[in-house]
């Protein structure tokens, strides 16, 4: 066991007395906030599969969490209007359940990824940064300009969406869910890591020269990890979409995109438990601080300057020391 | 003579008025070192990446089996069994030396989009790795992380990444820079055996391990192959001893 271990079951097992306490107290509010660390945590793990195993600067992921978001959007709308979503050449119609719904949104995030991979990877550095940036832009103004499903104004779901066996609407059993997906993402991303895809991967990030040397080409591993990173976070959006049963063109914006980005350099690029530590203080900021001053995020600022200038590793990295290399 | 296993035929890249490789020639024969020297400047990296695969020839084509490859990428090359090692060490430098092998013996066997099964855990991957860090010399750095490696053992690794993929011809772009007098000779001995698994390219500095290694010797001055012969006649020839023997090699 190495100390990142520790660290991290610590981390897990505070995650987890929380919303605990709160439930034997009556805290609604705290479970909430709780399942929004957890799916924001779910996001960034998605993100940290390109950023810090691939290292893909990906400044478009709020595409995929979008995306997610709106294929809950609409297919809980038109399941709650009885309106089909299209009757020729075949029926398709809305639906309210939850497994549907994340299926729908993995693939049309993993698909979106595809294709935005495909061309923005061919870039690197900076282009790289814009093109993602601008692709997740598109995406933005596009859904503003949909009046279909609300446009600006976004569009309201009334009821959260279901799951067998469970009433989604009590908070702790949404956040149990939430934080059972949050579980197996990480599990993936663990085993994703060590796994031959991981190590290929990994090593391009380190030195592309090397893994074309040994046959394996780069721009196919950057690709894969991108279309698996962007499923995440697309499914990330679907349940964020459900925890605020609604849905607006803010999802794609590049806030979200930026706010992602963060959760993983607060908790640490490249680290199993950076997203959750991240999204984790990220929450715990903005609760804390935005009681205390509309102004909280100059403080986030100075947080992050101070991460990235004098804790690389962030709040994961700067406890656990240096990775230590999986044997 | 037995077939060339790689073959360059009139390789020609210019980059503005400077050609950097006017219609090179060269061939590596089955069990042979055939090494590449010349001065500072005279285009033997662009002829490496040109073969490598890095770079397009402008005319001109490389053969590799008997297939011409020139169209082909770094990876396709390599898959072919073009094993190569670079001039600046070109490694994982988080990874440890054991993962940087065990990445060469993931690229020799097909698989690499698997996302479950830990790699450092399987067993015929792991073999092959140790067997080639043992063959260098590095079996007992196996856990050291690789920027923590000298810049010796960085070559050594190099190298052994290179025996992972088991490859039909090497490529080798200065071995021995860098390397200690002692780690030199080493590296001479090592290499003078491979020659028999399979032949060398040997772009190197090291005077003294080209002559005592090299079965074929090719000097490029300029871009062109003046010369092409065994270590005697390279140092009889007076067309390499004007433009290259007899002046102060550059360090």
């Amino acid at each position: 066991m190495t100390r990142e271990t520790y660290i991290n079951a610590a981390l897990s097992l505070l995650l987890v007395l929380v919303p605990f306490w709160a439930w034997s107290t009556g805290q609604a509010y705290i479970l909430t906030l709780c399942t929004k660390v957890a799916i924001l945590a779910l996001a960034g793990v998605g993100l940290n599969i390109a950023l810090g195993l691939g290292g893909l600067v990906s400044f478009g992921h709020a595409a995929f969490f979008g995306i997610g978001g709106y294929a809950m959007g609409i297919l809980a709308s038109h399941a709650q209007t009885f309106d089909p979503i299209m009757d020729w050449p075949i029926l398709i119609e809305g639906t309210k359940s939850m497994p549907m719904i994340w299926l729908v949104a993995m693939l049309a995030s993993a698909l979106a990824a595809l294709l935005i991979g495909a061309l923005s990877l061919r870039t690197s550095g900076v282009y790289f940064i814009m093109i993602t940036l601008a692709f997740a832009q598109m995406l933005y103004y596009f859904t503003i300009g949909w009046p279909a499903y609300g446009g600006e104004d976004g569009l309201s779901i009334y009821v959260r969406n279901s799951f067998p066996g469970l009433n989604t609407l009590v908070p702790v059993q949404f956040l149990i869910l939430s934080y059972v997906i949050l579980g197996l993402a990480l599990l993936f991303s663990a085993r994703l890591a060590r796994a031959p895809f991981g190590l290929a991967l990994s090593a391009a990030r380190q030195n592309a020269d090397r893994v074309e040397t040994v046959g394996i080409a780069p721009y196919r591993l950057r690709l894969v990890a991108f279309v698996i990173s962007g499923a995440i976070t697309g499914l990330a959006g679907a349940l964020f979409a459900d925890l605020n049963r609604f849905i607006s063109p803010t999802m794609f914006s590049w806030h979200t995109s930026g706010e992602i980005m963060i959760f993983v350099i607060l908790g640490g690029v490249g680290r199993l438990y950076g997203p959750v530590a991240g999204a984790a203080l990220f929450i715990l900021l903005e609760h804390l601080l935005g009681g205390v001053s509309d102004y909280w995020k100059i403080f986030l600022g100075a947080l992050l300057l101070a991460v990235v200038l004098f804790a690389r590793g962030g709040l994961i990295g700067t406890l656990a020391g240096r990775e230590v290399a999986h044997g | 003579m037995a077939e060339p296993l790689l073959q360059t035929r009139g390789i020609t890249k210019s980059f503005g008025a400077l050609k950097a490789s006017d219609a090179i020639s060269l061939d590596l024969h089955p069990g042979e070192i055939h090494a590449l020297i010349g001065p500072n400047g005279a285009g033997k990296s662009t002829l490496i990446k040109q073969i490598a695969g890095n770079m397009t020839p402008d005319s001109g084509t490389v053969h590799f089996l008997g297939q011409d490859v020139t169209a082909l990428d770094t990876v396709a090359r390599a898959r072919l069994g073009l094993g190569r090692t670079f001039q600046i060490s070109a490694l994982a430098m988080d990874f440890t030396v054991l993962q940087n092998a065990v990445l060469g013996a993931l690229g020799a066997r097909s698989g690499v989009m698997r996302f479950f099964l830990p790699v450092m855990k399987d067993r015929a991957l792991l073999a092959r790795a140790h067997e080639a860090l043992e063959r260098v010399g590095l079996q007992d750095h196996a856990a050291t992380r690789t920027a923590e490696l000298s810049h010796g053992q960085r070559r050594q690794l190099e190298v052994a990444v290179a025996l992972t993929l088991k490859p039909k011809a090497f490529l080798m772009d200065e071995p021995m820079a860098g390397l200690g007098a002692g780690g030199s000779k080493r590296l001479t001995g090592f290499l003078d055996g491979l020659r028999a698994e399979a032949p060398i390219l040997l772009v190197e500095h090291d005077m003294d391990a080209v002559f005592a290694l090299a079965d074929r010797i090719s000097v490029l001055v300029y871009g062109q192959v003046i010369a092409t012969g065994t270590a005697d006649e390279i140092r009889a020839n007076p067309d390499v001893r004007r433009a290259y023997l007899g002046e102060e090699d550059a360090p």
